[in-house]
C-alpha cells in the first residue's frame, strides 16, 4: 500500500539552523495495516507524515502509494489518496464555512472542481447520515459556520472529511492531542471506528504510549529521524508500556526521561 | 479636467456658503459615483474578504480598464466590446500579480505594487503617452455620464445586479467553494485537492477584471480616462468594504447581500466625502481623511479584540470588582 525507501529531509541545509529531521527512513504497509508512531519531541513523526503527504519535498527517497510514485506530485495532487487530521483542530476544515460546505468540499476531493453547483440536495441527506453516528447533533446543524463548533466537534467532523471518500492512507497526527482526555477520547474511538468500517490503512502519531500499544496491528517508534522500532501482530498485542520504554532505551542508547511520551493519560 | 473643475466648484460654492444646497444638489452625483465605486468595491472585497489577500494592483488596473475603453471607443469599437475588452485588461493585470505571488514567492502585497508600478507604464503607452484622453459623451453613445446623472444611476445599479447574481452564482458553485476554502484556511484546501495557487491566481484575475470594468465605467461617466484616476482606489474599495460590513453586517447574512452591502459601502462613502466638503473640507486633504477613516475601521476590530481580552484578564482576578 505504501513504500517509503530511503527518505531523507534537512531543513535549512548549509546553515546553522541545519537539521536532519529524516535520515533514510524505509517503510512498508500493507493494506489495512494501522500502524501507531510514537517517539520523542523532535523525531521526526510529524516530517514524516508530512513527506507522506506532500507538505515537504524529499532530499531523497522515494514514495509509493499503492504502487503509484508520489514523490514529486504536489500536495494537493496527492491528496487524492489521502485523508488528513492534524493535530491542530483548527487546521482541518474551513472556519468561515459551513458544515455541510466544508462536508462538500471533502466530498470532491481529488476530483476536478467545475462549475457545478458546490452542494447537491442529495450530498445534503448523505451528510445527514454521515453526521450521524458521531452521535454530537451536527446532522441538525449543517448550515452552521465550522469556527462555531468546539475543537473536539471539529476534529470529529475533519476526521469524517478526512475518511468519508475512502482514502489509500489516512494520517493521523497527534489528532487527538488538543483536545481534553474525555473528547480525546470519544475522537479516538471514532478514529477506530472509521478504520475498521472503511478498511482503511492508517498511521496514527500519538504521544501517549497507552492508545499505541491499544490501537493499531502495527507500532513504530521514531528518533531522531530513523525508525528504531517495528513491533507488529501478535507481540503488539502483549506490548507493556514498561517494555516499550525499555525496548527504546535498549535500541537508542538513550533514557526516555523528561519527555512528553512518557506520560501516559 | 472637468473632475478637477467639479471639485474646484464645490470649493467656490462653499466660499459663498451655500452649503446645505450645494451638498443636497450633488447627492445623485454621489450616489452614481458611489455605485460604479462600489462595483469597484466589490473586485477588492474578492481578494481582501474571500481570499484573504491585500492586492494593491487595483490601484492601476482601475486605470487600465479606463484607458483600454477611451482608446477602444475612440477607435470605433462597439461600446460593449470595449467594456469587455477593459474586463480582459484587468483580468491580465491580475493573472500578472498572480503569477509574482505564487510563481515568484513574491509576498502579495509587494507583487501587486510591483504590477501597479508596472501599469503606470502600461497605462500610458495605452493612451500612447497622455497622461489624460477625453471621451466625449456628444461624440460617443456611452452608458453613463455626468451630463445624465438619473441615468447613469440606472445602468450602474443594473451593472451591480446583473454582477452579483453572476458572483452569487460563481461563488455557489465546486470551483467557487473551493475559492472561498482556499482564503479560509490553506492548508484544509490543500489537504482536500484543491489547487491553492491556481485559485489565487483566479481570483486575482477576477477581482482585477471587476475593477477594470468599473474604470470603465467611471471613464465613461466622467468624459476622460487620467493616469491618475486609480490613485487610492484600493483605500476607497476598503472603505466600502468595511463601511459595507459595519452598517449592513448585522442584518446582511447572504452572500448576494454581503455584495450588495458593499456597493451601499461606496455610496455612503460617496455621500459621506461630499458632505465634509460641503462642509469645508479642502478637497485636497480628501485622501488624508480616507486614508484616516480607513485606518480606524481598519483598527476598531483589533481595539474591540484586545479590550476584550483586558476585561477577561481582569474578571480572572479575584475580588475585582472595577471592571
Ligand atoms: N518546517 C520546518 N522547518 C524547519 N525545521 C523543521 C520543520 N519541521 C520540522 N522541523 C524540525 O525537524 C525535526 C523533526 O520535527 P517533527 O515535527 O517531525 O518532530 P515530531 O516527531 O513530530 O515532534 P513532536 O512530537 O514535537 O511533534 C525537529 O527538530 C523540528 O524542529
Ligand atoms: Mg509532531
Amino acid at each position: 500500500m505504501l513504500e517509503i525507501k530511503n527518505i531523507c529531509k534537512t531543513f535549512h541545509p548549509g546553515t546553522i539552523n541545519e537539521k536532519k529531521a529524516l535520515k533514510g527512513v524505509n517503510l512498508t504497509l500493507e493494506d489495512g495495516d494501522f500502524v501507531t508512531v510514537i517517539g520523542g519531541n523532535g523525531a521526526g513523526k510529524s516530517t514524516l507524515l508530512n513527506m507522506v503527504a506532500g507538505v515537504h519535498t524529499a532530499d531523497a527517497g522515494q514514495i509509493l502509494l499503492d504502487g503509484i510514485d508520489v514523490t514529486h506530485l504536489s500536495e494537493h495532487k496527492r491528496a487524492k489518496y489521502l485523508g488528513r487530521v492534524f493535530q491542530d483542530p483548527m487546521m482541518g476544515t474551513a472556519a468561515d464555512m459551513w458544515i455541510e460546505e466544508n462536508l462538500a468540499l471533502a466530498a470532491r476531493r481529488g476530483q476536478r472542481r467545475t462549475l457545478r453547483w458546490a452542494i447537491t440536495k442529495k450530498e445534503r441527506e448523505e451528510f445527514r447520515e454521515m453526521l450521524k453516528p458521531l452521535g454530537l447533533g451536527l446532522e441538525n446543524r449543517l448550515s452552521t459556520k465550522v469556527g462555531l463548533l468546539s475543537g473536539g466537534q471539529r476534529q470529529a467532523l475533519t476526521l469524517l472529511m478526512a475518511a468519508m471518500k475512502k482514502p489509500k492512507l489516512l494520517l493521523l497526527d497527534e489528532h487527538t492531542a488538543a483536545l481534553d482526555p474525555k473528547t480525546a477520547a470519544t475522537v479516538l474511538e471514532l478514529s477506530d471506528k472509521f478504520i475498521e468500517e472503511g478498511k482503511l490503512t492508517a498511521m496514527m502519531v500519538t504521544h501517549n504510549m497507552k492508545d499505541a500499544i491499544a490501537h493499531g496491528n502495527r507500532l513504530i517508534m521514531m528518533h531522531e529521524g530513523q525508525i528504531i522500532l517495528d513491533i507488529r501482530g501478535e507481540e503488539k498485542k502483549k506490548l507493556t508500556v514498561e517494555e516499550l520504554l525499555e525496548a527504546f532505551t535498549k535500541a537508542s542508547g538513550a533514557e526516555f526521561a523528561n519527555d512528553r511520551a512518557l506520560l501516559s493519560k | 479636467m472637468q473632475r478637477r473643475g467639479r471639485r474646484n466648484g464645490a470649493a467656490t460654492v462653499l466660499l459663498r456658503g451655500i452649503r446645505m444646497d450645494a451638498f443636497i444638489t450633488s447627492l445623485p452625483g454621489a450616489a452614481a459615483q458611489g455605485i460604479i465605486w462600489g462595483i469597484m468595491a466589490i473586485g477588492v472585497y474578492i481578494t481582501y474578504k474571500i481570499l484573504d489577500v491585500a492586492d494593491l494592483t487595483v490601484d492601476d488596473s482601475f486605470g487600465t480598464g479606463g484607458a483600454v475603453m477611451v482608446v477602444c471607443m475612440t477607435s470605433g469599437m462597439n461600446i460593449w466590446l470595449s467594456m469587455l475588452v477593459a474586463f480582459l485588461a484587468g483580468c491580465l493585470a491580475g493573472l500578472l500579480t498572480g503569477i509574482l505571488h505564487t510563481k515568484f514567492g513574491i509576498p502579495a502585497i509587494l507583487a501587486g505594487i510591483l504590477t501597479q508600478l508596472a501599469l503606470y507604464s502600461v497605462n500610458l503607452r495605452i493612451m500612447s503617452g497622455m497622461a489624460n484622453m477625453p471621451l466625449s459623451v456628444m461624440k460617443y453613445n456611452l452608458l453613463l455620464s455626468l451630463r445624465k446623472i438619473p441615468k447613469s444611476i440606472l445602468v450602474a445599479g443594473i451593472f451591480v445586479v446583473v454582477l452579483i447574481a453572476l458572483l452569487y452564482w460563481f461563488f455557489g458553485t465546486e470551483l467557487g467553494h473551493s475559492l472561498r476554502a482556499t482564503g479560509c484556511n490553506q492548508a484544509m484546501a490543500r489537504a482536500n485537492g484543491i489547487n491553492t495557487e491556481r485559485n489565487k491566481i483566479l481570483g486575482l484575475i477576477l477581482s482585477n477584471g471587476i475593477v477594470a470594468l468599473a474604470g470603465s465605467l467611471i471613464t465613461q461617466y466622467q468624459g476622460f480616462a487620467d493616469i491618475n484616476m486609480g490613485r487610492g482606489a484600493i483605500v476607497i474599495g476598503l472603505a466600502a468594504v468595511i463601511i459595507g460590513e459595519v452598517v449592513f453586517g448585522k442584518i446582511f447574512k447572504n452572500f448576494a447581500l454581503r455584495l450588495f452591502g458593499v456597493v451601499c459601502g461606496g455610496v455612503i462613502y460617496y455621500v459621506v466625502i461630499t458632505l465634509v466638503l460641503s462642509l469645508g473640507l479642502n478637497a485636497n486633504d480628501m485622501k488624508l481623511f480616507s486614508a484616516l477613516v480607513v485606518a480606524v475601521f481598519l483598527g476598531i476590530p483589533y481595539w474591540k479584540k484586545q479590550l476584550q481580552q483586558k476585561n477577561l484578564g481582569r474578571k480572572g482576578e479575584a475580588n475585582d470588582a472595577g471592571n
